[in-house]
């Protein structure tokens, strides 16, 4: 019968399809550069890729003057005690961020008492958020020579309702500063460092629909322009300086466009699979003996 | 049939998989480069040094603090960036009687505000080699002048003053910290950091309340390189152009508030007041709010911000908020609201009209009651539009799955699928060969 004929056709065709796919898939998964996206840029420029140190060697202190440093780079800085330090870095959908910071302590001579320090993190609209796993806070002892620190954020999803404060593709703030110590030791010198690595959560927290912009501050200023003065803005939007923040800050190979996930090789191998045991039930239903149409 | 319409499903997405899959799937990010543009105005930093006779003291390495704060001046009067205008204030250099009332006025430029070329870097140099530790500690009076040096020009130079000091200040009763906070209050983009030479406890707490004053830092030095290392920071630091805020003063109430559009503003508010800001937000924009309220005195324990987004009638959009407990200096919350292209919505007035947004914000700082309240807590507001609010019809991704479960629903699906398939067929030959 033409049907099956053309039904066995199919199948293999499918079949070859499916193989062909898995092949590329599994490629596709191997060298996924989620997982070291910054080893690619750095073993251009000859950095290492454990420990880029060519990271910015300052720190803000301030949400406005936070530095931005890539993952992989080792961010540092000289600071005082007692100091709020400041960086930023971009994560995109299906990255889960961790952020660690390492503190060199003052000598422990010149330390009076024990110290507290905390890493936090905000996202693009300056809300804290969350760590999943990680020493956010540390005391560390009188004579402890460094503190280490880290905070695994939540895997970055494409799109939440207005009301979650669910981790968008943005900019995240980090935020560095012992919060509890012994008057006597504010103001001591320390060096302080961090570093980000993403993990890539795949598919698995993919979420229809995407954010308008990322959650970099400053998107809004170009559109603003755009609309030219009239906008209903009386005060102030239009004065220069707010027009610096209007380049936006953007990941090297841009923003993920939101039409990639691995649901798309789930649900394909679903089908085929659906496929395959559908011949099998159909050969099991049919029997052997094959009717001459 | 089943088994076909399943075939023909898997094929497209089979297709859908593969042209996705040429797709970049990369995801590396890196900083694009900061738009931190070099146009901005210069920013202007006055170096205040404490002359007292104090400075004599030999701990700094051996050396005597002055001979320390000497060589520090001269390794930053080479090493500033020709873009920043330094000048140099000193305090306690000239009048060595008694009279407090006197020495409390002793503070003179030595080197007035100004770009620096490379004689007037040496000129500078020359002007700090003379100074020998004298009189009095008047922090206070010193600040107020180093900021009147720093005035004029642009408004959104950024103006730094680095002081540093061996000692606190003799002039009681003008509290050198309620003049940092008064000096923050005007809204002049100025930030004082302190740097405190083998510093005792009362010094300590003064300098660093000066410095959270006007959020600026704390540093305390005991060693000679430390200082110039400190100095060449923090000159460094107000080199790097950041993007000044525009004052603004929210009203008691969204209708007497003022209009704001995209952009950085800051305002001032005090314990437990609210404020409240009008953003016009179109139809298919999204308004992005985010609020910091620094803590710039000595504040309670736990506190915490909120920002609500409401309509002009006073329903709830959505809030932002935030609570934090122990040593902060802000604390922040952002907010994030969406407003529906007109044509997916039936509201048949408001096409196309932007509609009017009443931002409120609110803190729940509170102080002992030593704490000054006057001026109130500095707060930061960014306001950004952007273009198409985000959108979703599902929670999953294309309406598509993943996982094991999946994989066996289909699987067992299309199992059955095939089984009353070849049912059908069987009974259609029976059918067939009967007749």
């Amino acid at each position: 019968m033409g049907i099956t004929k053309a039904l066995r056709v199919g199948v293999s065709a499918a079949l070859l399809a499916g193989t062909a796919l898995f092949g590329a898939a599994g490629t596709a998964w191997a060298d996924d550069p989620s997982s070291s996206p910054s080893a690619d840029g750095d073993s251009g420029d000859g950095g290492s890729d454990s420990n880029g140190g060519d990271g910015p060697t300052e720190a803000g202190t301030s949400f406005r003057t936070a530095v931005g440093f890539e993952p992989g780079q080792r961010a540092t800085a000289a600071a005082s005690t007692g100091e709020y330090l400041y960086w930023k870095f971009l994560a995109d959908t299906g990255q889960r961020p961790t952020v660690k910071a390492t503190v060199k302590l003052p000598e422990p001579s010149a330390r009076k008492g024990t110290q507290t320090w905390q890493v936090d993190v905000y996202d693009g609209l300056r809300r804290r958020q969350a760590c999943m796993y990680g020493a956010q806070t540390r005391k560390a002892a009188q004579n402890a020579e460094s503190v280490s620190l880290s905070c695994t954020l939540r895997p970055v999803r494409a799109w939440s309702e207005q009301w979650s404060d669910d981790p968008l593709p943005g900019t995240y703030y980090v935020r560095l500063t012992v919060t509890g110590l012994k008057a006597t030791d504010l103001g001591l010198p320390v060096q302080a460092e961090v570093e980000t690595t993403f993990k890539d959560v795949g598919g698995s927290h993919a979420v229809d629909g995407s954010l308008a912009a990322p959650l970099v501050a400053g998107n809004g200023d170009a559109a603003d322009a755009d609309s030219g003065p009239g906008s209903g803005s009386d005060s102030g939007s239009g004065n220069s300086s707010a027009r610096q923040a209007a380049a936006a800050a953007e990941p090297e190979d841009g923003w993920a466009s939101g039409w990639w996930s691995d649901r798309w090789l789930w649900t394909a191998a679903g089908g085929f699979v659906a496929a395959l045991t559908g011949v099998g039930g159909y050969c099991l239903a049919r029997g052997p003996g094959r009717p001459r149409a | 049939m089943i088994t076909r319409k399943r075939l023909a499903a898997g094929a497209c997405t089979l297709l859908a998989a593969l042209t996705a899959g040429l797709l970049p799937a990369a995801t590396g990010t890196a900083f694009a480069d900061d738009p931190r543009g070099g146009d901005g105005p210069a920013p202007k930093v006055e170096l205040v040094l404490d002359v007292s006779g104090s400075m004599r003291a030999r701990d700094m390495d051996g050396g005597s603090r002055m001979a320390a704060a000497k060589q520090a001046f001269n390794e930053v009067l080479d090493a500033t960036p020709d873009e920043v205008e330094l000048g140099i204030r000193t305090l306690g250099a000239n009048y060595r009687g008694d009279d407090r009332k006197e020495g409390c006025k002793d503070t003179a430029q030595l080197y007035p505000v100004g770009v620096l070329s490379k004689s007037a870097r040496t000129e500078a140099k020359t002007a700090v080699a003379t100074l020998a530790p004298t009189g009095w500690t008047p922090i206070g009076p010193a600040l107020l002048k180093a900021a009147d040096d720093l005035e004029g020009g642009d408004e959104a130079t950024s103006r730094r003053i680095v002081l540093i000091t061996d000692g606190e200040d003799t002039c009681a009763p003008l509290d050198p910290c309620e003049v940092a906070r008064d000096i923050a209050a005007k809204g002049i983009n100025l930030t004082i950091d302190t740097l405190g030479l083998v510093p005792d406890a009362k010094t300590r707490d003064q300098l660093s309340c000066i410095a959270d004053a006007t959020g600026g830092t704390y540093s305390s030095i005991r060693h000679k390189d430390e200082l110039s290392d400190r100095v060449n920071q923090l000159v460094d630091r107000a080199a790097e152009p950041v993007i000044t805020p525009v004052a603004v003063e929210g009203a008691d109430q969204c209708a007497k508030a003022p209009k704001i559009g995209s952009g950085l503003y800051t305002d001032r508010e005090k314990f437990g007041e609210h404020r409240w800001y009008q953003v016009d937000v179109k139809p298919g924009q999204e308004l992005r709010a985010s609020v910091s309220v620094a803590a710039d005195r000595q504040v309670d324990n736990d506190y915490g911000v909120l920002l609500r987004a409401t309509t002009v009638h006073g329903r709830e959009i959505v809030r932002g908020e935030s609570a934090g407990s122990g040593r902060t200096d802000v604390i922040s919350a952002g907010l994030r609201y969406p407003k529906a292209d007109s044509e997916d919505t039936d509201d048949a007035d408001g096409a196309g009209e932007p509609e009017t947004v009443c931002l409120r914000v609110s803190n729940s700082f509170s102080a002992p009651a030593s704490v000054k309240r006057e001026p109130g807590l500095p707060v930061e507001l960014t306001i950004d539009l952007v273009d198409g609010p985000s959108d979703a019809s599902d929670v999953a991704f294309f309406g598509l799955g993943r996982g094991w479960w999946l994989l066996g629903a289909l699987a067992v699906a299309g199992f059955l699928g095939g089984v009353l398939w070849g049912w059908l067929a069987r009974w259609r030959g029976a059918v067939t060969r009967s007749n």
